[in-house]
């Protein structure tokens, strides 16, 4: 598996490696996951300052690694973390105090100064021949072992038993097909939901799963998860109830735990935390299908998403609509101004997309909470379907667990929405830039002072052209790398500004459109995420190189970075690409994030 | 019901009419049939309620229906009061194919003849007569690939229906209730059910309203005992007296 490494030692051994003999990890059938884990560079930034300090420390890790190549990487989540404890320095410093001129280039592996100077001048012709070649594009052309093969039927359903049309054995080789499932039981072992399958097919691995649970229950630390095969399960225990996710797609444990959370969550919303207690302290057999009855679908399109891959979900934080500072700040105020009395928080959202939120100035809104809410109006279809307003009791458990709030939601292209309607505009829309308005507030009572105030928010944004200006910039989408940093060749990018907690992210249109190019892509975020998220030794600067792509992960206390490009492309490309983005985030810190919304 | 306009502006009111019944009996497509002569296979189940407005023209009058289409699951129960409240009609559905579901729409009926307006105009509505062998030509060929929950029940032979109409309609003779067979997939007869509540609503309890949000506006802020006189009562607001 060592095909690219960069040797940081080579002052002190011989061995420095050539380039990639990429070719190499092809003659390993079992390697499934081509995000190498080697072809690494840990590199603290703050160490390059002090070169002798990380000298003959990445000696052990790269034989660690090398012996953990033949284990699937996707499983070996956490590989690349370098078996040291990084110094926790200070790494406020930015890359561009590090430039390359201050120091002497190929002393020891550095992003800043690339390694270009290693390569024969073979290669570097090769690869300027080849340097157009995209993320994954190699793995679609030649790809038996691949995991993702069955991913296009993931989400398909397992025909019902009463379809006697297939045979039992079928379904269960159906349901086994699953890259990824979710489970939700009591402690006393009913199924409460599961992603694929039907009560009859799920019921005996429910059992099984239960019986593995409980057998670790007196141990001093409880199951948390185990491997079988290429497959990782996660269990998670919230009180009366077993979470468990099983998976073939290579997230860390501690992501698929985040994902079993958000469940839980959803769980929460439903029933209020009080509820769920007493529901199970009166009779812990008591089946929660029932008080559940109808948000199956809210828990599958919350699943669904994370398979799918779900750049929200993976950095904790939400992505707003890319807007001019004024604009926002039209939109906020034509908001705020027609605040009424029992509006708790307000929010405008564009396909998924932030556009605006007001909020008391002590409360806000935690990125999960609108996770629930963003998945039950863009994902589920469960709101929109019929036009009309909707009056929606719900329960925010990151803001308070134990009560509900009322959400008004309309789309300003619904039928009541009148007076925005721009009938052109409103046919043929989807949901990718339907306009949504949520008020919620804690009074069951206020559906009709929300609807005046949104009928008010709507004369006032149809009147100042804000609507217009919303519905463009939610067509225009996300913006494309190409117009972030002309002449980069960085594929996608995501970057999280950790004081917003929000997030911004380059178009995945068109390398990454499809379903299994995106999961591929978002498959090497996870990993970069674990690699940069580890517990004990976590890395601030990753690069990665593998057959399939070359990737970039850097955190910073500002802001964490992840970027993917072609196989060929090289550090010093990826590290140059890099700052044009990070100056442009900079730059339109303003535009792509809400910095601080309405506060009222 | 949409007649020709006439020259004279007809005197316009609105009405205040909430949909109960079971979960996946139909309520939703119904509404959707009304509003925008639509039909959605597989739709996903209402959360909470929702609130939707269309007009129906008669002869005389112009009654503008404001909607609440609520959700049937067992944990929204406790909310229905607050839809009810002050609601001159209600449409209680039951799915013809399932016998649970007109048990649940005769809690409905009784709980409304309780607690809503005494002037009322209760509809029982069967849905799903395209599942049926009444439910017209295309019956037959839908009824394996029902899109509810309930559809399975439905394969087989061709006829699903669970529940006579007989029994159904002695029930609603009984209770003094409309009562109508539909098809929000097929459409037959659901404006027939809207315009036959807009002909039952007494002149004396409609209110002409030209400002939009007046009536509503009474009428959602709950004025629990004040339940014919629809002016507004804002002092009045958040009783909880009521049965949530």
């Amino acid at each position: 598996m060592s095909n690219s490494v960069v040797s940081p030692h080579e002052g002190d051994q011989d061995w420095v490696p050539p380039l990639p003999p990429r070719p190499a990890a092809i003659k390993n059938p079992s390697i499934e996951s081509k995000l190498a884990t080697t072809a690494v560079t840990p590199l603290d930034v703050q160490t390059l300052s002090f070169p002798d300090g990380s000298r003959g420390t990445f000696s052990a890790s790269d034989g660690a690694q090398d012996a953990t190549g033949l284990v699937p990487a996707s499983l070996a989540s956490g590989a690349a973390t370098p078996r040291r404890d990084i110094v926790d320095a200070e790494d406020s410093m930015s890359v561009m105090t590090l430039a390359p001129t201050m120091r002497p280039a190929g002393d020891i592996a550095s992003l800043l100064t690339g390694d270009l100077n290693r390569k024969s001048p073979a290669w570097n012709m090769l690869r300027s021949q080849s340097a157009t070649v995209l993320p994954f594009e190699a793995l679609q052309r030649t790809s038996a072992s691949d995991t993702l093969l069955g991913f296009s039927e993931e989400f398909d359903s397992i025909p019902a038993e009463s379809d006697s049309e297939i045979e039992d054995e079928d379904r269960a080789m159906l349901w086994k097909s699953k890259l990824k499932h979710y489970m939700i039981l009591s402690s006393a072992g009913k199924p409460i939901w599961s992603r694929h399958g039907d009560v009859s097919l799920i019921n005996s691995y429910m059992g099984v799963i239960q019986t593995i649970i409980s057998f670790y229950q007196d141990a001093r630390t409880p199951l948390s998860g185990f491997t079988a095969g290429n497959t990782r399960f996660v269990v998670s225990t919230e009180g009366p109830l077993y979470f468990v996710a099983i998976s073939r797609l290579g997230e860390s444990d501690s992501q698929l735990r985040g994902q079993l959370d958000a469940l839980y969550m959803q769980i929460l919303s439903t029933l209020t935390l009080p509820t769920l207690r007493n529901i199970f302290a009166n009779r812990p057999s008591s089946d929660l299908r029932k008080p559940l009855q109808g948000t199956e679908r809210l828990l599958s399109s919350l699943a669904d998403s994370f398979t799918k891959g779900s750049p929200s979900a993976l950095l904790g934080a939400l992505e707003c609509l890319k807007l001019r500072k004024s604009q926002r700040h039209a939109i906020n105020n034509a908001f705020l101004k027609q605040r009424t009395a029992n509006l708790l928080y307000g929010m405008i959202v564009a396909g998924g997309k932030l556009v605006s939120v007001i909020r008391p100035r002590r409360h806000s809104l935690h990125p999960s909470d609108l996770q629930l809410i963003f998945n039950m109006l863009f994902e589920s279809g469960g709101v929109n379907s019929a036009g009309g307003e909707n009056w929606i009791p719900l329960c925010l458990p990151a803001f308070n667990n134990s009560g509900y709030l009322y959400m008004y939601v309309s789309f300003f292209d619904g039928v009541s929405g009148a007076q925005a309607t721009d009938p052109a505009a409103a046919k043929g829309e989807s949901t990718s830039d339907e306009i949504a308005i949520v008020l919620i507030s804690p009074d069951k009572e206020s559906f009709f002072e929300l609807k005046q105030m949104r009928d008010a928010v709507a004369s006032a944004l149809a009147k100042n052209g804000c609507l217009a200006l919303i519905r463009a910039a939610a067509r225009a989408g996300r913006p494309a790398v190409a117009d972030i940093a002309p002449g980069s060749q960085i594929s996608h990018f995501l970057y999280k500004s950790r004081a917003n907690v929000q997030f911004s992210m380059s178009t995945l249109d068109p390398v990454f459109e499809a379903p299994v190019a995106r999961r591929r892509l978002m498959t090497l975020y996870h990993q970069l995420h674990a690699s940069v998220h580890a517990k004990h030794s976590p890395i601030r600067v990753l690069h990665a190189a593998s057959e399939e792509a070359t990737s970039l992960a850097w955190v910073t206390p500002v802001f964490e970075f992840f970027c993917v490009a072609g196989p060929n492309v090289s550090r010093g490309a990826v590290t140059q690409g890099t700052n044009k983005i990070l100056q442009w985030a900079k730059r339109e810190e303003e535009r792509i994030f809400i910095i601080g919304g309405g506060v009222f | 019901m949409e007649g020709p306009g006439n020259a004279a502006p007809k005197p316009s009111s609105s009405v205040k009419l909430v949909l109960l019944g079971e979960a996946a009996v139909g309520k939703s497509s119904l509404v959707l049939r009304f509003v925008n002569n639509d039909f959605q296979e597989n739709k996903e189940p209402t959360i909470g309620a929702a609130f939707l407005t269309q007009k129906c023209n008669l002869p005389t009058r112009t009654i503008k229906f404001e909607i609440w289409d609520t959700a049937g699951q067992e944990r929204f129960a406790s909310l229905a009061p607050m839809y009810y409240r002050n609601a001159q009609a209600a449409l209680v559905v039951y799915d013809l194919t399932k016998p649970t579901s007109l048990v649940k729409a005769k809690h409905w009926v009784a709980e409304l003849q309780r607690q809503a307006s005494p002037g009322i105009v209760i509809a029982l509505v069967g849905n799903k007569l395209d599942l049926t062998n009444d439910g017209g030509a295309d019956a037959g060929a839908d009824a394996g690939a029902a899109g509810d929950d309930e559809g399975a029940e439905g394969e087989g032979s061709g006829d699903a229906r669970k529940i006579p109409t007989e029994e159904a309609q002695a029930y609603a003779e009984e209770e003094g209730l409309l009562f109508f067979e539909t098809s929000a997939k097929t459409g037959h007869n659901v404006t027939d059910v809207f315009t036959a509540i807009a002909n039952a609503i007494p002149e004396t309890s409609l209110k002409s309203t030209r400002g939009p949000g007046g009536a509503a506006a009474a009428v959602g802020r709950g004025a629990d005992e004040q339940r014919v006189n629809l002016s507004g009562q804002r002092d009045n607001a958040a009783k909880e007296g009521c049965a949530c």
